[in-house]
């Protein structure tokens, strides 16, 4: 089992993600150079936060034309497991590989704080060590985080139930609150129709070791392993 | 050739800023303020290798392919020779 973590120029959160994905992989990870269509035979690729080319024009805008970026899209096309965070969730976006988009926090703020996350669907491989209805802390850190789709997309979503978290209270209600950003339906993070696309603004991998005050990230990487384990 | 692009937040989507900037001009005063929307420019420079018909087709498919993200976003250009 090898997790790929692709760097773009401005990725700041690649070394914290390799770092999980070390953790629960047995040590087996890999960084993906963006001029590169080389994975290196991963079995999982994760598309870190940062400012992927400085968030020139729009967040993911440049880096959707990235080479790595078309091996990412054939991968995912194969059933791939992909999971993007932060600005990792913009480029899924960006990419069409995930509906909507994310725009300007509607405070108009940079937000980095934890937030409570409840987990809306853990039939997937990223959620499978979560429980339906879980609460999570995880930080956010985005200024754009403000996820936005048509009405018809939202209701597809809903339909097929891919929002896969909500920002809540720390009782899991769905407020509006506990929205920190604006978000359309308090949407944190939602996967593609085939399940095997995740993207999430808050940061799992700053959530992963009893050093940084919170574990609850590493259970994504945990349903991570799983999945590829049992693949 | 110049092209000037102007891309634009769609309707349907709010734009905090604009309100942003809308709640400031009516705070200092300005009148007849109805709403203030906040959108990007681009600047093309165009070489002397395409016609005009040429210059509106590539310009059109570089607003729509890369300028504008098409779920959120809209875009208009005028060409100048």
């Amino acid at each position: 089992m090898k997790f790929g973590v692709i760097t773009f120029p401005g990725s700041n959160c690649d070394h914290d993600a390799y770092w999980a994905a070390q953790q629960v992989s047995g040590q087996k990870a890999a960084f993906l150079w963006h001029e590169s269509h080389d994975l290196e035979n991963c079995d999982a690729i994760i598309v870190p936060g940062g400012f992927s080319y400085g968030d020139y024009l729009r967040t993911g805008a440049i880096a959707k034309f990235s080479p790595v970026m078309e091996s990412v899209r054939k991968f995912a096309a194969s059933g791939g497991l992909v999971l993007g965070i932060c600005n990792g969730f913009q480029i899924l976006c960006e990419s069409g590989l995930l509906p909507g988009a994310l725009l300007r926090n509607v405070g108009l703020k940079f937000i980095c704080k934890p937030v409570h996350l409840r987990v809306e669907n853990a039939d997937t491989p990223f959620t499978s060590a979560c429980h339906k209805g879980e609460v999570l802390t995880i930080p956010i850190a985005h200024m754009e985080g403000n996820y936005f789709c048509d009405e018809s997309t939202l209701a597809e979503l809903q339909r097929e139930r891919r929002i896969v978290f909500r920002y809540s209270n720390a009782e899991g209600e769905i407020t509006a609150q506990a929205n920190p950003n604006g978000s359309l339906d308090n949407i944190a993070g939602i996967c593609n129709a085939g399940r095997n696309i995740l993207g999430m603004m808050p940061h799992p991998e700053r959530a992963s070791a009893p050093e940084l005050g919170c574990v609850e990230g590493l259970r994504i990487f945990e349903s991570l392993a799983t999945a590829l384990a049992t693949k | 050739m110049k092209a000037y692009v102007y891309v634009s937040l769609k309707k349907s989507v709010l734009d905090p800023q604009g309100k942003t900037i809308q709640g400031a001009l009516k705070k200092m005063g300005y009148k007849g303020l109805e709403d203030v929307r906040q959108g990007k420019y681009f600047e093309i420079s165009l070489g002397d290798g395409l016609d005009r018909t040429e210059a509106e087709a590539e310009v059109g498919r570089i607003a729509r392919e890369v300028l504008t993200n098409p779920v959120i976003e809209e875009y208009r250009f005028s060409l100048e020779d």
